[in-house]
C-alpha cells in the first residue's frame, strides 16, 4: 500500500490552484491588451469633425466617417425591421405548439441557422438579391444581417414566453378575449423585455458582422441612403482601410474601431439593465 | 352590409394563427432554401469535372482547376491549432470561474471582460492582428530562420484562439458549474483535496459537456472569416507547417468571390456548401452532445 | 474515557451573526448508535457537519465554529482536514453515488481520491468486503463493473454507506440517510446500523423520532441549536427531563 503524504499532496493542490490562476491570468492580458490598445488609438482620432464629416481623400488629413456611420445605422433599422415580426411570430408559434413536428423542427432550424457560417449569408444573399436586382444593396446587406438575428430573437422570445405563466392567458380567455388579443395585449406585453433582449443582443452581434456584408452591401465611399443603392459600414471601412498601405487610413480605422466597440458595449449595458430592470417576476 | 363582430373577430383570429404559422415556416424554409440554393448553384462544377473538386489538389482559377482540398487542409490546420493553443486558457477560466470563484467581484469582473470581448467583431481582432500580432511572428520567424511572411497559419491559429477563448471559456464554467454540490461534498467527506476533486469528480463528470464544447468551439473556428482572411495569407497552396501562408474555406470565398466569375463563382459556391456541410455537421454533433448532458448528468 | 470515541466541548457554530448552534457539550459512545433528533431548523445538520469540519468547505454558506472537538483524545482542529475526515466517514441526505463511476470504483472512492493505491486483489477483497457490510453483495455483484445509476434509491444510499465504511472510518455520521429513502428501503437500512455498529461508532441526525427510537442506543435532543438533552434512549423516551423533549415525543410541533 502506498500512500502520498498529506503534505505532498497539500502541495500539488496549491500548485494546481496557481497553475489555473496562472493560465487565467495569462489569458486576460493580451485581451485587455488588445482591449487598452482599442482605446488608446481610437480616442486620440475621434472628435466631432470625425463622426460628422465625409472622408478626406487620399494624402489629405483630417475627414470622417459619416458614411459609414449612416450605413450601419441603414442596415441595423432594415435587419430588425424585417427579422422581429418573423422572429416574434415564430416564437409565439413553437410557444402555442411546444410538441407539435413544425416546431421542433423550427427549434433544429434556429440551432442550425445560429451555425451557419456568416460568410455563407453573404454568398448566399448575393445569388438571392443582388444577382436577380444587378446590384449591390443596402437592402441585400440589411437582409443578410436580418437572417443572422433571427435565431437569437427567436430563442430570447421564446425563453420568456416560457416564463409566461398559462394562468395569465387563461384569465384574458376567461374574459372572453379572443385569441389574438390575448397574444398581443397580454401575452406579448409579459414578454417584451426578452423580444427587447434578443433585438438588442442580435444588434450587438450584428453590428460588427463584415463578412455578409463584402457582397451584398458591398460598401460606398459616399454617403447613401437608398435602399436600392450599395452603402458603407463601419465593419467594411475598418476592413478596407485597415488592410490598406496609408497610414492616415489606418488611424481612420482605428477610430471606426473604437466607435463599433463602443456601441457594441454600450449595447451590452443597456441589455443587461433591460433584463434586470424588466425582467418579468410572476 | 357589414359584418357582424364575431365574424371579424374569427377571420382576425384566423388571419393571426396564418401569421404565426407563416412565420414558423419561413424560418424553415430559409435554412432549406440556404442548403437548395448552395447545391443548385454549385452543381455545374461537378457536372463538369465530376469529383474532381475532392481528389485533386490544386486550386488555379485561371486554368479552371478547382480543388477544396486545400481549403480544407487550411481550415482543419487552423482551427485545431487554434484549439490545442486556447485549451489549457479555457480550462483554467472555466475551472476558475466554475469552481474556485464562482461570485465575488473578481468573478464578475472576469466575466464581463469576457463577454465584452466575446463581442469584439471579428475584423478588429483582424486589424489588431496586423498590427501587432504580425510583427511579432515575423520577428521569431527570423529568429527561427524561416521566410518572415508574418502572416499564415500559425498567425491566423493565434488570433482565432485569442477569439474562441472567451467562449469556450463561458460554456466551460456552465458546464463545470452544473457539477452537483453534493457529489464534491461527498468527496471532501472522504477526505479528497480541491485539486482532487477537480481531478476525480468534476472533470471525469462533466467531461461529455467539456467534448460538447469542444465541438463548438471548433465549429466556431471553422467558419470563422474576417480575422482568418486578414492573416492567413491568402495561399491556395496546402500549408507545408505551421508559418506557411494558406487559406481557409471562409477566407478563400471571402477573397475571390468578389472578383470571380464563371465556373470560378461556382466553385466557390461549392466550397461553401462544403463549408456548410461541415460547420453543419461539427455543430450538430456539439449540440447533441451538449443536451444529453444536460439532461442526463 | 476510553469507550468515548468523541468528546465535544462548548461547540458553538455561527452563519454570519446568526448563531446555529450554541455551547454544546456532548461524549459520543464508541461502537454505539447515537441519535441527534429534534424538530427542523434546530442546528443538528450544522452541528453534524462541524464533527468531520466538512462546513469549512465552501460550497454552501461557510460556518465559523468556536470550541473543541477530540477524536479519540485527539483535537481534531489540529489535525489536517484531510486525515479528520478520512477517519469520520459521512452519508447525506440524498443517496449520492458518483454517476461517471462503476459501483466498484465507488466503493473505493475514497482510496481513488486520496490516492492511495493498493493491489488489484487487496482492492477486489476490500469491494466485497464493503458490500457485504450493508448487504449490497448479492444483489450487484454481477454488475459490479457497470454504473451504479441503475439501482434504486435504497440501493445507491447502501453504496455510498459502503463507500464511506471502505476507508475504515473510526466514526460514521448519517445526515437523514433515510429521508429521501420508501419504507422499505428504510427498514433494510435501519436493520443493517445495528450490525455496522460492531466495526464503527455511528452518529444519525434524524427528525423522525420513531427511527430514532428503534434504533439508536442514545439519543441527544435539539432545539434552537441547544442541545437541551442527552442520555439513553430509552431514557429519554420513557422519562425525558426536560418539557421541550416531552413535546416533541407527543408530537405537539416539529
Amino acid at each position: 500500500m502506498k500512500e502520498l503524504t498529506v503534505k505532498k499532496r497539500m502541495a500539488k493542490d496549491r500548485l494546481f490552484h496557481s497553475l489555473v490562476l496562472f493560465f487565467a491570468s495569462l489569458v486576460v492580458i493580451p485581451l485587455l491588451f488588445l482591449l487598452g490598445y482599442i482605446f488608446k488609438k481610437g480616442i486620440a482620432v475621434i472628435n466631432w469633425d470625425f463622426i460628422v464629416s465625409m472622408p478626406a481623400g487620399v494624402g489629405e488629413s483630417g475627414g470622417g466617417i459619416v458614411h459609414s456611420l449612416v450605413g450601419t445605422l441603414l442596415l441595423i433599422l432594415i435587419a430588425v425591421f424585417l427579422s422581429v415580426p418573423v422572429a416574434v411570430g415564430a416564437a409565439l408559434f413553437i410557444n402555442d405548439h411546444p410538441k407539435n413536428r413544425i416546431s421542433q423542427l423550427i427549434r433544429f432550424t434556429v440551432d442550425m441557422l445560429q451555425g451557419i457560417p456568416s460568410i455563407i449569408m453573404g454568398i448566399v444573399i448575393y445569388i438571392w438579391i443582388v444577382l436577380p436586382m444587378k446590384n449591390f444593396s443596402a437592402l441585400a446587406g440589411g437582409v443578410a444581417l436580418g437572417i443572422m438575428m433571427l435565431p437569437i430573437i427567436i430563442k430570447s422570445t421564446e425563453e420568456t414566453l416560457k416564463m409566461v405563466p398559462e394562468s395569465l392567458k387563461e384569465a384574458s380567455l376567461a374574459l372572453g378575449a379572443p385569441y389574438y388579443k390575448t397574444v398581443l395585449r397580454v401575452i406579448l406585453p409579459a414578454g417584451l423585455s426578452g423580444i427587447l433582449t434578443g433585438i438588442l443582443l442580435g444588434v450587438s452581434r450584428i453590428a460588427g458582422e463584415t463578412a455578409p456584408l463584402l457582397f451584398t452591401a458591398f460598401g460606398n465611399p459616399f454617403l447613401n441612403t437608398d435602399l436600392f443603392k450599395p452603402v458603407d459600414a463601419l465593419p467594411l471601412l475598418i476592413y478596407n482601410y485597415s488592410t490598406s498601405p496609408y497610414p492616415e487610413w489606418i488611424r481612420i480605422a482605428w477610430g471606426a474601431s473604437f466607435i463599433l466597440v463602443t456601441f457594441v458595449l454600450i449595447l451590452n449595458l443597456i441589455t443587461r439593465w433591460v433584463v434586470k430592470k424588466w425582467q418579468i417576476k410572476f | 352590409m357589414s359584418a357582424s363582430p364575431l365574424k371579424v373577430h374569427k377571420v382576425k383570429e384566423k388571419g393571426f394563427s396564418a401569421f404565426l404559422l407563416f412565420s414558423g415556416t419561413l424560418v424553415l424554409m430559409v435554412l432549406g432554401a440556404f442548403f437548395v440554393t448552395l447545391v443548385l448553384q454549385s452543381f455545374p462544377l461537378f457536372r463538369e469535372t465530376g469529383l474532381k473538386f475532392f481528389t485533386t489538389s490544386r486550386w488555379v482559377p485561371m486554368e479552371n482547376a478547382f480543388s477544396v482540398l486545400p481549403f480544407i487542409a487550411g481550415t482543419l490546420m487552423t482551427s485545431f491549432l487554434s484549439i490545442l493553443i486556447a485549451f489549457p486558457f479555457s480550462m483554467a477560466l472555466s475551472i476558475l470561474l466554475g469552481e474556485y470563484i464562482k461570485t465575488g467581484p473578481f468573478a464578475a469582473a472576469f466575466k464581463s471582460v469576457t463577454e465584452l470581448l466575446a463581442g469584439i467583431p471579428s475584423v478588429i481582432y483582424g486589424f489588431w492582428g496586423i498590427m501587432i500580432l504580425m510583427p511579432l511572428v515575423q520577428s521569431l520567424q527570423i529568429k527561427l530562420g524561416v521566410i518572415p511572411y508574418g502572416v499564415g497559419v500559425l498567425t491566423a491559429s493565434l488570433i482565432l484562439s485569442l477569439m474562441i477563448i472567451p467562449y469556450a471559456a463561458s460554456l466551460g464554467r456552465d458546464v463545470i458549474s452544473m457539477v452537483p454540490g453534493d457529489l464534491k461534498e461527498a468527496a471532501y467527506a472522504m477526505g479528497a483535496t480541491r485539486f482532487e476533486v477537480v481531478a476525480h469528480i468534476i472533470l471525469p463528470y462533466a467531461r461529455s459537456g467539456i467534448t460538447a464544447g469542444f465541438f463548438l468551439a471548433l465549429g466556431r473556428a471553422v467558419g470563422e472569416t474576417m480575422a482568418v482572411t486578414m492573416l492567413i495569407g491568402n495561399s491556395n497552396f496546402i500549408p507545408k507547417g505551421i508559418f506557411s501562408p494558406a487559406n481557409t474555406m471562409a477566407s478563400v470565398i471571402a477573397n475571390e468571390f468578389g472578383e470571380a466569375d464563371g465556373m470560378h463563382t461556382t466553385a466557390l459556391i461549392a466550397v461553401g456548401l462544403v463549408l456548410m456541410l461541415l460547420t453543419g455537421i461539427i455543430n450538430s454533433i456539439g449540440k447533441s452532445i451538449m443536451k444529453r448532458f444536460q439532461v442526463g448528468g | 474515557m476510553a469507550d468515548k470515541v468523541l468528546n465535544i466541548r462548548g461547540l458553538n457554530a455561527f452563519y454570519g451573526s446568526k448563531k446555529a448552534v450554541a455551547d454544546v457539550n456532548i461524549d459520543f459512545f464508541k461502537n454505539k448508535i447515537t441519535a441527534i433528533m429534534g424538530p427542523s431548523g434546530c442546528g443538528k445538520t450544522t452541528f453534524l457537519r462541524c464533527i468531520n469540519r466538512i462546513h469549512e468547505v465552501n460550497i454552501e454558506a461557510r460556518a465559523r465554529i468556536e470550541g473543541d472537538i477530540f477524536l479519540n483524545g485527539e483535537n481534531i482542529a489540529k489535525m489536517h482536514p484531510i486525515l479528520v475526515r478520512r477517519r469520520i466517514g459521512m452519508v447525506f441526505q440524498k443517496p449520492n453515488p458518483f454517476p461517471h463511476m462503476t459501483i466498484y470504483d465507488n466503493v473505493i472512492a475514497g482510496y481513488r481520491l486520496n490516492g492511495i493505491k493498493k493491489k488489484k486483489h487487496e482492492f477486489d477483497t476490500l469491494v466485497e468486503e464493503s458490500l457485504r457490510k450493508i448487504a449490497l453483495w448479492d444483489e450487484v455483484k454481477d454488475s459490479l463493473y457497470d454504473r451504479g445509476t441503475f439501482l434504486s434509491g435504497g440501493q445507491q444510499q447502501r453504496l455510498c454507506m459502503a463507500r464511506a465504511l471502505a476507508m475504515n472510518p473510526d466514526v460514521i455520521l448519517l445526515d437523514e440517510p433515510t429521508s429521501a429513502l420508501d419504507p422499505i428501503a428504510t427498514a433494510k437500512i435501519e436493520g443493517l446500523l445495528s450490525e455496522l455498529k460492531e466495526h464503527v461508532s455511528i452518529i444519525i441526525v434524524t427528525h423522525n423520532m420513531a427511527q430514532a427510537g428503534r434504533i439508536s442506543d442514545y439519543t441527544a435532543f435539539f432545539y434552537l441549536g441547544e442541545m437541551l438533552e442527552y442520555g439513553t434512549t430509552e431514557k429519554l423516551f420513557t422519562n425525558p427531563a426536560h418539557e421541550k423533549t416531552e413535546n416533541f415525543l407527543t408530537g405537539q410541533f416539529g
